[in-house]
Protein backbone atom coordinates (compact mmCIF):
# COMPACT_ATOMS: atom_id res chain seq x y z
CA UNK A 1 0.00 0.00 0.00
CA UNK A 2 0.96 3.35 -1.02
CA UNK A 3 -0.08 6.27 1.66
CA UNK A 4 0.50 10.07 1.36
CA UNK A 5 -0.72 12.45 3.85
CA UNK A 6 -0.96 15.81 3.99
CA UNK A 7 2.05 16.12 1.72
CA UNK A 8 2.58 19.90 0.33
CA UNK A 9 5.18 21.12 -1.82
CA UNK A 10 5.47 24.56 -3.19
CA UNK A 11 7.30 26.65 -5.70
CA UNK A 12 8.08 30.25 -5.05
CA UNK A 13 5.03 31.26 -6.80
CA UNK A 14 2.72 27.88 -7.50
CA UNK A 15 1.52 25.57 -5.22
CA UNK A 16 2.43 22.03 -6.90
CA UNK A 17 0.95 20.07 -4.20
CA UNK A 18 -1.53 20.72 -1.86
CA UNK A 19 -2.52 18.82 0.95
CA UNK A 20 -2.87 15.39 -0.21
CA UNK A 21 -4.15 12.76 1.42
CA UNK A 22 -4.45 9.50 -0.84
CA UNK A 23 -4.15 5.56 -1.03
CA UNK A 24 -2.77 3.64 -4.08
CA UNK A 25 -3.81 -0.06 -3.07
CA UNK A 26 -1.18 -2.97 -4.18
CA UNK A 27 -2.23 -5.35 -6.94
CA UNK A 28 -4.35 -2.38 -8.29
CA UNK A 29 -3.56 0.51 -11.31
CA UNK A 30 -4.61 3.49 -9.71
CA UNK A 31 -5.15 6.70 -12.63
CA UNK A 32 -4.18 10.17 -12.29
CA UNK A 33 -5.93 12.02 -14.20
CA UNK A 34 -6.27 15.62 -14.53
CA UNK A 35 -5.21 19.29 -16.76
CA UNK A 36 -1.89 20.06 -17.56
CA UNK A 37 -0.11 21.27 -14.65
CA UNK A 38 -2.21 20.41 -11.86
CA UNK A 39 0.43 18.56 -10.90
CA UNK A 40 0.17 15.30 -11.41
CA UNK A 41 3.82 14.50 -12.51
CA UNK A 42 5.08 15.94 -9.64
CA UNK A 43 2.59 13.89 -6.89
CA UNK A 44 3.87 10.47 -9.08
CA UNK A 45 7.63 12.21 -9.13
CA UNK A 46 7.18 11.98 -5.73
CA UNK A 47 6.64 8.61 -5.05
CA UNK A 48 10.05 7.92 -6.04
CA UNK A 49 11.65 10.82 -4.47
CA UNK A 50 12.92 12.25 -7.79
CA UNK A 51 10.33 15.66 -6.35
CA UNK A 52 10.33 15.95 -2.73
CA UNK A 53 7.41 17.47 -1.09
CA UNK A 54 8.35 19.90 1.68
CA UNK A 55 5.96 18.16 4.13
CA UNK A 56 3.78 15.37 4.67
CA UNK A 57 4.12 11.77 5.00
CA UNK A 58 4.84 9.03 2.66
CA UNK A 59 4.27 5.05 3.28
CA UNK A 60 5.56 2.76 0.65
CA UNK A 61 4.60 -0.60 2.34
CA UNK A 62 7.14 -1.36 5.49
CA UNK A 63 8.96 2.02 4.48
CA UNK A 64 7.74 5.23 6.30
CA UNK A 65 9.16 8.61 4.87
CA UNK A 66 8.72 11.80 6.65
CA UNK A 67 9.35 14.93 4.20
CA UNK A 68 9.54 17.30 6.25
CA UNK A 69 13.25 16.00 7.08
CA UNK A 70 16.54 15.91 5.12
CA UNK A 71 16.31 12.28 3.72
CA UNK A 72 18.98 10.13 4.55
CA UNK A 73 20.48 8.43 1.04
CA UNK A 74 20.08 4.92 1.92
CA UNK A 75 16.32 5.48 2.52
CA UNK A 76 16.10 7.20 -0.68
CA UNK A 77 18.03 4.42 -2.69
CA UNK A 78 15.33 2.09 -0.65
CA UNK A 79 12.28 3.73 -1.79
CA UNK A 80 13.80 4.09 -5.57
CA UNK A 81 14.12 0.01 -5.43
CA UNK A 82 10.55 -0.65 -4.36
CA UNK A 83 9.51 2.06 -6.86
CA UNK A 84 10.17 1.31 -10.84
CA UNK A 85 9.60 4.42 -13.46
CA UNK A 86 8.41 4.94 -16.84
CA UNK A 87 8.85 8.26 -17.98
CA UNK A 88 7.05 9.80 -20.93
CA UNK A 89 10.17 10.28 -23.20
CA UNK A 90 11.43 6.69 -22.17
CA UNK A 91 14.81 7.80 -21.06
CA UNK A 92 16.78 4.91 -22.44
CA UNK A 93 20.19 4.79 -21.82
CA UNK A 94 21.70 5.46 -25.52
CA UNK A 95 24.97 4.16 -25.09
CA UNK A 96 24.16 0.80 -23.89
CA UNK A 97 22.34 -2.23 -26.07
CA UNK A 98 18.65 -3.06 -25.07
CA UNK A 99 19.85 -5.93 -23.08
CA UNK A 100 22.34 -3.59 -20.68
CA UNK A 101 19.79 -1.05 -20.52
CA UNK A 102 17.34 -3.65 -18.77
CA UNK A 103 20.62 -5.38 -16.98
CA UNK A 104 22.09 -3.06 -15.82
CA UNK A 105 20.18 -2.50 -12.68
CA UNK A 106 19.87 -6.00 -11.40
CA UNK A 107 23.27 -6.26 -11.78
CA UNK A 108 24.71 -2.75 -10.57
CA UNK A 109 22.08 -2.49 -8.09
CA UNK A 110 21.00 -5.76 -7.14
CA UNK A 111 24.19 -7.07 -7.63
CA UNK A 112 22.74 -10.05 -9.39
CA UNK A 113 24.72 -12.45 -11.09
CA UNK A 114 25.18 -11.43 -15.01
CA UNK A 115 23.84 -14.53 -16.63
CA UNK A 116 21.04 -14.50 -14.27
CA UNK A 117 19.82 -10.99 -15.41
CA UNK A 118 19.86 -11.52 -19.29
CA UNK A 119 17.61 -14.57 -18.66
CA UNK A 120 15.16 -12.50 -16.86
CA UNK A 121 15.71 -9.89 -19.39
CA UNK A 122 15.71 -12.15 -22.27
CA UNK A 123 11.74 -13.57 -20.84
CA UNK A 124 10.76 -9.66 -20.33
CA UNK A 125 11.45 -9.18 -24.00
CA UNK A 126 9.34 -12.06 -25.15
CA UNK A 127 6.16 -10.98 -22.65
CA UNK A 128 6.57 -7.68 -24.85
CA UNK A 129 7.07 -8.95 -28.40
CA UNK A 130 10.80 -7.24 -28.73
CA UNK A 131 12.86 -10.65 -28.24
CA UNK A 132 15.75 -10.49 -31.07
CA UNK A 133 16.28 -7.28 -30.19
CA UNK A 134 19.15 -7.44 -27.30
CA UNK A 135 21.91 -6.33 -28.82
CA UNK A 136 20.70 -3.75 -30.81
CA UNK A 137 20.92 0.17 -29.57
CA UNK A 138 17.88 2.13 -28.12
CA UNK A 139 18.32 4.82 -31.33
CA UNK A 140 17.44 1.57 -33.38
CA UNK A 141 14.25 1.43 -32.03
CA UNK A 142 10.59 2.70 -32.69
CA UNK A 143 9.16 5.18 -29.98
CA UNK A 144 6.98 2.48 -29.04
CA UNK A 145 9.47 -0.19 -28.83
CA UNK A 146 11.60 1.81 -27.00
CA UNK A 147 8.59 2.47 -24.41
CA UNK A 148 8.39 -1.31 -23.84
CA UNK A 149 12.08 -1.45 -23.52
CA UNK A 150 11.91 0.56 -20.45
CA UNK A 151 9.09 -0.76 -19.05
CA UNK A 152 11.30 -4.34 -19.18
CA UNK A 153 13.71 -2.03 -17.29
CA UNK A 154 11.69 -1.07 -14.48
CA UNK A 155 9.66 -4.25 -14.21
CA UNK A 156 13.48 -6.64 -14.20
CA UNK A 157 14.27 -4.54 -10.61
CA UNK A 158 11.04 -5.99 -9.50
CA UNK A 159 9.63 -3.70 -8.11
CA UNK A 160 6.85 -3.55 -5.75
CA UNK A 161 4.94 -0.47 -7.41
CA UNK A 162 5.67 0.87 -11.28
CA UNK A 163 4.91 4.53 -11.78
CA UNK A 164 3.90 5.46 -15.70
CA UNK A 165 3.99 9.04 -16.27
CA UNK A 166 2.43 9.66 -19.01
CA UNK A 167 3.89 6.43 -21.09
CA UNK A 168 2.05 6.90 -24.11
CA UNK A 169 2.16 10.91 -24.85
CA UNK A 170 5.03 11.03 -26.89
CA UNK A 171 3.46 8.48 -29.34
CA UNK A 172 1.24 7.84 -31.93
CA UNK A 173 -1.70 5.94 -32.12
CA UNK A 174 -0.28 2.45 -33.36
CA UNK A 175 2.43 2.64 -30.89
CA UNK A 176 0.04 3.88 -28.25
CA UNK A 177 -1.86 0.34 -28.57
CA UNK A 178 1.09 -1.56 -28.30
CA UNK A 179 2.09 0.73 -25.41
CA UNK A 180 -1.36 0.01 -24.01
CA UNK A 181 -1.34 -3.32 -24.36
CA UNK A 182 1.71 -4.20 -22.58
CA UNK A 183 0.18 -1.98 -19.73
CA UNK A 184 -3.19 -3.93 -19.90
CA UNK A 185 -1.25 -6.83 -19.26
CA UNK A 186 0.58 -5.87 -16.28
CA UNK A 187 -3.15 -4.84 -15.23
CA UNK A 188 -4.08 -8.25 -15.42
CA UNK A 189 -1.18 -10.08 -13.82
CA UNK A 190 -2.20 -8.10 -10.46
CA UNK A 191 1.22 -5.90 -10.86
CA UNK A 192 0.81 -2.58 -8.38
CA UNK A 193 0.83 0.45 -10.69
CA UNK A 194 0.63 4.47 -10.63
CA UNK A 195 -0.46 5.72 -14.35
CA UNK A 196 -0.65 9.61 -15.24
CA UNK A 197 -2.43 9.55 -18.42
CA UNK A 198 -4.21 11.27 -20.56
CA UNK A 199 -6.01 8.67 -22.47
CA UNK A 200 -9.55 7.84 -20.97
CA UNK A 201 -10.18 4.77 -22.99
CA UNK A 202 -7.82 3.28 -20.78
CA UNK A 203 -8.87 4.67 -17.72
CA UNK A 204 -12.20 3.56 -18.47
CA UNK A 205 -11.22 0.23 -19.23
CA UNK A 206 -7.89 -0.81 -17.21
CA UNK A 207 -8.02 1.42 -13.84
CA UNK A 208 -9.46 -0.02 -10.61
CA UNK A 209 -9.44 3.56 -9.04
CA UNK A 210 -9.63 6.84 -10.27
CA UNK A 211 -7.23 9.88 -8.52
CA UNK A 212 -8.49 13.32 -10.29
CA UNK A 213 -5.90 16.12 -9.47
CA UNK A 214 -6.40 19.88 -10.15
CA UNK A 215 -4.58 23.42 -8.69
CA UNK A 216 -2.26 20.76 -7.06
CA UNK A 217 -5.40 19.30 -4.68
CA UNK A 218 -7.11 16.09 -5.67
CA UNK A 219 -10.82 16.79 -6.51
CA UNK A 220 -11.85 13.22 -6.79
CA UNK A 221 -10.70 9.77 -5.45
CA UNK A 222 -12.57 6.84 -6.52
CA UNK A 223 -13.88 4.11 -9.04
CA UNK A 224 -14.40 4.63 -12.49
CA UNK A 225 -17.77 3.47 -12.46
CA UNK A 226 -18.36 6.76 -10.65
CA UNK A 227 -15.84 8.97 -12.46
CA UNK A 228 -16.74 8.43 -16.01
CA UNK A 229 -20.62 7.65 -15.24
CA UNK A 230 -21.85 9.97 -12.13
CA UNK A 231 -19.05 13.17 -12.77
CA UNK A 232 -19.36 15.90 -10.92
CA UNK A 233 -19.63 18.99 -13.06
CA UNK A 234 -15.90 19.69 -13.10
CA UNK A 235 -15.14 16.28 -13.96
CA UNK A 236 -17.75 16.55 -16.75
CA UNK A 237 -16.50 19.48 -18.08
CA UNK A 238 -12.98 18.10 -17.93
CA UNK A 239 -14.33 15.07 -20.15
CA UNK A 240 -15.80 17.16 -22.30
CA UNK A 241 -12.97 18.87 -22.92
CA UNK A 242 -11.15 15.74 -24.07
CA UNK A 243 -13.31 15.84 -26.81
CA UNK A 244 -13.58 18.44 -30.23
CA UNK B 1 69.42 20.76 -51.24
CA UNK B 2 68.30 17.33 -51.48
CA UNK B 3 71.09 16.50 -49.05
CA UNK B 4 70.80 19.10 -46.58
CA UNK B 5 66.63 17.79 -46.38
CA UNK B 6 68.57 14.13 -46.71
CA UNK B 7 70.72 14.10 -43.75
CA UNK B 8 68.10 16.76 -41.04
CA UNK B 9 65.02 15.18 -41.41
CA UNK B 10 65.64 12.54 -39.52
CA UNK B 11 67.76 14.25 -36.66
CA UNK B 12 64.22 16.62 -36.90
CA UNK B 13 62.08 13.35 -36.67
CA UNK B 14 64.18 11.60 -34.27
CA UNK B 15 63.99 14.97 -31.37
CA UNK B 16 60.42 14.44 -32.13
CA UNK B 17 60.19 10.84 -31.13
CA UNK B 18 62.82 11.47 -27.78
CA UNK B 19 61.19 14.67 -27.11
CA UNK B 20 57.70 15.66 -28.56
CA UNK B 21 55.71 12.77 -28.82
CA UNK B 22 56.77 11.81 -25.00
CA UNK B 23 55.98 15.32 -23.60
CA UNK B 24 53.28 15.01 -25.27
CA UNK B 25 51.22 11.90 -24.34
CA UNK B 26 52.91 12.02 -20.73
CA UNK B 27 51.10 15.73 -20.16
CA UNK B 28 47.88 14.51 -21.59
CA UNK B 29 47.26 11.68 -19.79
CA UNK B 30 48.15 13.40 -16.70
CA UNK B 31 46.49 16.34 -17.43
CA UNK B 32 43.35 14.45 -18.51
CA UNK B 33 43.15 12.89 -15.28
CA UNK B 34 43.32 16.81 -13.66
CA UNK B 35 40.78 17.71 -16.10
CA UNK B 36 38.20 15.11 -15.10
CA UNK B 37 38.89 15.32 -11.37
CA UNK B 38 38.26 19.16 -12.02
CA UNK B 39 35.59 18.94 -13.63
CA UNK B 40 33.65 16.54 -11.35
CA UNK B 41 34.86 18.17 -8.45
CA UNK B 42 33.37 21.16 -9.52
CA UNK B 43 29.96 20.07 -10.34
CA UNK B 44 29.33 17.73 -7.45
CA UNK B 45 27.59 19.88 -4.54
CA UNK B 46 28.44 17.92 -0.82
CA UNK B 47 25.78 17.26 1.35
CA UNK B 48 25.77 16.71 4.87
CA UNK B 49 28.66 17.04 7.45
CA UNK B 50 29.32 21.53 7.55
CA UNK B 51 32.67 21.23 7.77
CA UNK B 52 33.56 18.75 5.26
CA UNK B 53 30.76 20.85 3.22
CA UNK B 54 33.10 23.80 3.98
CA UNK B 55 36.02 22.27 2.52
CA UNK B 56 34.69 20.92 0.10
CA UNK B 57 33.40 24.15 -1.09
CA UNK B 58 37.20 25.81 -0.42
CA UNK B 59 38.80 22.63 -2.67
CA UNK B 60 36.31 23.99 -5.01
CA UNK B 61 37.27 27.27 -5.00
CA UNK B 62 40.37 26.47 -5.33
CA UNK B 63 40.33 24.48 -8.29
CA UNK B 64 38.17 27.58 -9.91
CA UNK B 65 41.15 29.62 -8.99
CA UNK B 66 43.56 26.95 -10.65
CA UNK B 67 41.40 27.39 -13.98
CA UNK B 68 41.53 30.54 -14.27
CA UNK B 69 45.18 30.92 -13.25
CA UNK B 70 46.17 28.83 -16.34
CA UNK B 71 44.22 29.80 -19.04
CA UNK B 72 45.00 33.73 -17.87
CA UNK B 73 48.13 33.58 -18.37
CA UNK B 74 50.58 33.12 -21.48
CA UNK B 75 51.91 29.15 -21.55
CA UNK B 76 55.15 30.54 -22.13
CA UNK B 77 55.13 32.10 -19.44
CA UNK B 78 54.20 29.56 -17.23
CA UNK B 79 56.88 27.42 -18.31
CA UNK B 80 59.73 30.50 -17.79
CA UNK B 81 58.08 30.50 -14.22
CA UNK B 82 58.22 26.89 -13.58
CA UNK B 83 61.73 26.01 -14.98
CA UNK B 84 63.87 29.66 -14.24
CA UNK B 85 61.02 31.28 -11.54
CA UNK B 86 60.19 28.52 -9.23
CA UNK B 87 64.29 28.20 -8.04
CA UNK B 88 64.11 31.40 -6.59
CA UNK B 89 62.21 29.76 -3.68
CA UNK B 90 64.17 26.43 -3.71
CA UNK B 91 61.91 24.80 -6.02
CA UNK B 92 63.89 22.99 -8.97
CA UNK B 93 63.00 20.73 -11.31
CA UNK B 94 64.88 19.49 -14.49
CA UNK B 95 63.87 21.22 -17.58
CA UNK B 96 61.79 17.50 -18.82
CA UNK B 97 59.77 17.72 -15.50
CA UNK B 98 59.66 21.67 -15.63
CA UNK B 99 57.80 21.10 -19.02
CA UNK B 100 55.66 18.30 -17.75
CA UNK B 101 54.08 20.11 -15.44
CA UNK B 102 53.36 23.18 -17.25
CA UNK B 103 52.08 21.19 -19.80
CA UNK B 104 49.53 18.82 -17.54
CA UNK B 105 48.63 21.95 -15.65
CA UNK B 106 47.84 24.11 -18.30
CA UNK B 107 45.85 21.31 -20.70
CA UNK B 108 44.13 20.21 -17.57
CA UNK B 109 42.49 23.64 -16.80
CA UNK B 110 41.32 24.10 -20.39
CA UNK B 111 40.34 20.11 -20.43
CA UNK B 112 38.49 20.58 -17.53
CA UNK B 113 36.16 22.88 -18.98
CA UNK B 114 35.73 20.58 -22.03
CA UNK B 115 34.85 17.45 -19.87
CA UNK B 116 32.79 20.02 -17.20
CA UNK B 117 30.50 21.02 -20.25
CA UNK B 118 30.39 17.77 -21.71
CA UNK B 119 28.57 16.29 -18.42
CA UNK B 120 26.05 19.01 -18.47
CA UNK B 121 25.01 18.24 -21.86
CA UNK B 122 23.53 15.49 -20.49
CA UNK B 123 19.85 15.77 -20.17
CA UNK B 124 18.60 15.61 -16.54
CA UNK B 125 16.28 12.92 -17.97
CA UNK B 126 19.30 10.63 -18.35
CA UNK B 127 20.27 10.85 -14.34
CA UNK B 128 16.70 10.19 -14.03
CA UNK B 129 16.21 7.03 -15.45
CA UNK B 130 19.30 5.99 -14.05
CA UNK B 131 18.07 7.03 -10.21
CA UNK B 132 14.91 5.59 -10.89
CA UNK B 133 16.57 2.36 -11.20
CA UNK B 134 18.32 2.75 -7.94
CA UNK B 135 21.65 3.89 -8.73
CA UNK B 136 23.38 5.92 -6.96
CA UNK B 137 25.16 9.37 -7.78
CA UNK B 138 28.16 7.96 -8.20
CA UNK B 139 27.01 4.71 -10.40
CA UNK B 140 24.67 7.45 -12.60
CA UNK B 141 27.73 9.54 -12.94
CA UNK B 142 30.39 6.75 -14.17
CA UNK B 143 27.78 4.14 -15.63
CA UNK B 144 25.86 6.42 -17.20
CA UNK B 145 26.31 9.96 -17.76
CA UNK B 146 29.99 10.05 -18.10
CA UNK B 147 30.68 7.19 -21.00
CA UNK B 148 27.97 9.65 -23.00
CA UNK B 149 29.93 12.84 -21.93
CA UNK B 150 33.07 11.44 -23.25
CA UNK B 151 31.87 11.24 -26.60
CA UNK B 152 30.40 15.05 -26.52
CA UNK B 153 33.87 15.65 -25.00
CA UNK B 154 35.85 13.89 -27.71
CA UNK B 155 36.13 16.56 -30.35
CA UNK B 156 37.26 19.33 -28.58
CA UNK B 157 39.40 17.28 -26.30
CA UNK B 158 41.19 16.19 -29.75
CA UNK B 159 41.51 19.93 -30.87
CA UNK B 160 43.46 20.59 -27.19
CA UNK B 161 45.45 17.76 -27.90
CA UNK B 162 46.69 18.64 -31.29
CA UNK B 163 47.19 21.99 -29.71
CA UNK B 164 49.61 20.42 -27.28
CA UNK B 165 51.61 18.70 -30.00
CA UNK B 166 52.46 22.14 -31.62
CA UNK B 167 53.00 24.08 -27.97
CA UNK B 168 55.51 22.12 -27.00
CA UNK B 169 57.39 23.45 -29.54
CA UNK B 170 57.43 26.07 -26.72
CA UNK B 171 59.90 23.67 -24.59
CA UNK B 172 62.75 24.90 -27.10
CA UNK B 173 62.58 27.94 -25.01
CA UNK B 174 63.30 25.76 -21.39
CA UNK B 175 66.07 24.21 -23.10
CA UNK B 176 64.36 20.99 -24.00
CA UNK B 177 65.76 19.36 -27.05
CA UNK B 178 62.90 18.65 -28.88
CA UNK B 179 61.70 19.17 -32.86
CA UNK B 180 61.49 23.03 -33.28
CA UNK B 181 65.19 23.11 -31.13
CA UNK B 182 66.76 20.83 -32.92
CA UNK B 183 65.68 22.73 -36.30
CA UNK B 184 66.74 26.04 -35.07
CA UNK B 185 70.12 24.41 -33.89
CA UNK B 186 70.47 22.87 -37.89
CA UNK B 187 69.55 26.11 -39.32
CA UNK B 188 72.31 27.66 -37.65
CA UNK B 189 74.97 25.87 -39.08
CA UNK B 190 73.79 25.15 -42.89
CA UNK B 191 72.21 29.05 -42.90
CA UNK B 192 69.08 27.19 -44.52
CA UNK B 193 66.39 28.32 -42.12
CA UNK B 194 63.22 28.57 -44.72
CA UNK B 195 64.51 24.67 -45.07
CA UNK B 196 64.39 23.77 -41.97
CA UNK B 197 61.64 25.44 -40.66
CA UNK B 198 59.79 24.20 -43.07
CA UNK B 199 61.12 20.52 -42.76
CA UNK B 200 59.79 20.81 -38.60
CA UNK B 201 56.53 22.59 -39.93
CA UNK B 202 55.27 19.23 -42.01
CA UNK B 203 56.66 16.51 -39.08
CA UNK B 204 54.32 18.61 -36.77
CA UNK B 205 51.95 18.38 -39.48
CA UNK B 206 52.61 14.32 -40.20
CA UNK B 207 52.40 14.30 -36.11
CA UNK B 208 48.91 15.66 -36.33
CA UNK B 209 47.31 14.15 -39.09
CA UNK B 210 48.21 10.84 -37.87
CA UNK B 211 46.09 12.04 -34.49
CA UNK B 212 43.53 13.48 -36.63
CA UNK B 213 42.91 9.88 -37.92
CA UNK B 214 42.81 8.45 -34.69
CA UNK B 215 40.50 10.77 -33.97
CA UNK B 216 37.84 9.80 -36.69
CA UNK B 217 38.13 6.33 -36.20
CA UNK B 218 37.67 6.92 -31.91
CA UNK B 219 34.62 9.61 -33.01
CA UNK B 220 33.44 6.68 -35.29
CA UNK B 221 33.21 3.59 -32.11
CA UNK B 222 32.19 6.39 -29.36
CA UNK B 223 29.24 7.00 -31.69
CA UNK B 224 28.33 3.35 -32.36
CA UNK B 225 25.35 3.92 -30.69
CA UNK B 226 23.86 7.28 -32.41
CA UNK B 227 21.51 6.15 -35.09
CA UNK B 228 22.96 7.99 -38.43
CA UNK B 229 19.64 10.46 -40.06
CA UNK B 230 19.12 8.48 -43.91
CA UNK B 231 20.55 5.47 -42.75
Amino acid sequence: MIRLEHVDKQYADHHALNDINVEFPEHETTVILGPSGAGKSTLLRSLNLLERPQSGAYQINDETVDFSKELPTSQILRVRRKTGMVFQSWNLFPHLTILQNITEGPIHVLKQPKAQAEQVATELLKQVGLDGTQHRYPSQLSGGQQQRISICRALAMNPEYILFDEPTSALDPELEAQVLHVLLNLAQSKQSMVVVTHNMEFARRVATKIVFVEDGKIEFDGTPAEFFDHPTERIHDFLNGMQF
Amino acid sequence: MWNTIVNSTPEIFWAGIKFTIPLTLISFAIGFVIAVVTALVRISHPKGNPIFAGLWELLKLFLSFYVWLFRSTPLLVQLFIVFFGLPNIGIQFDAFTAGIITFSLNTGAYCSETVRGAISSIPDSQWEAAYSIGMTYRQVLFRIVFPQALRVALPPLSNSFIGLVKDTSLASSITILEMFMVSQQIAAKNYEPLLMYSIVAIVYAVFCTVLSIAQYYLEKYMSRYVQVTGE
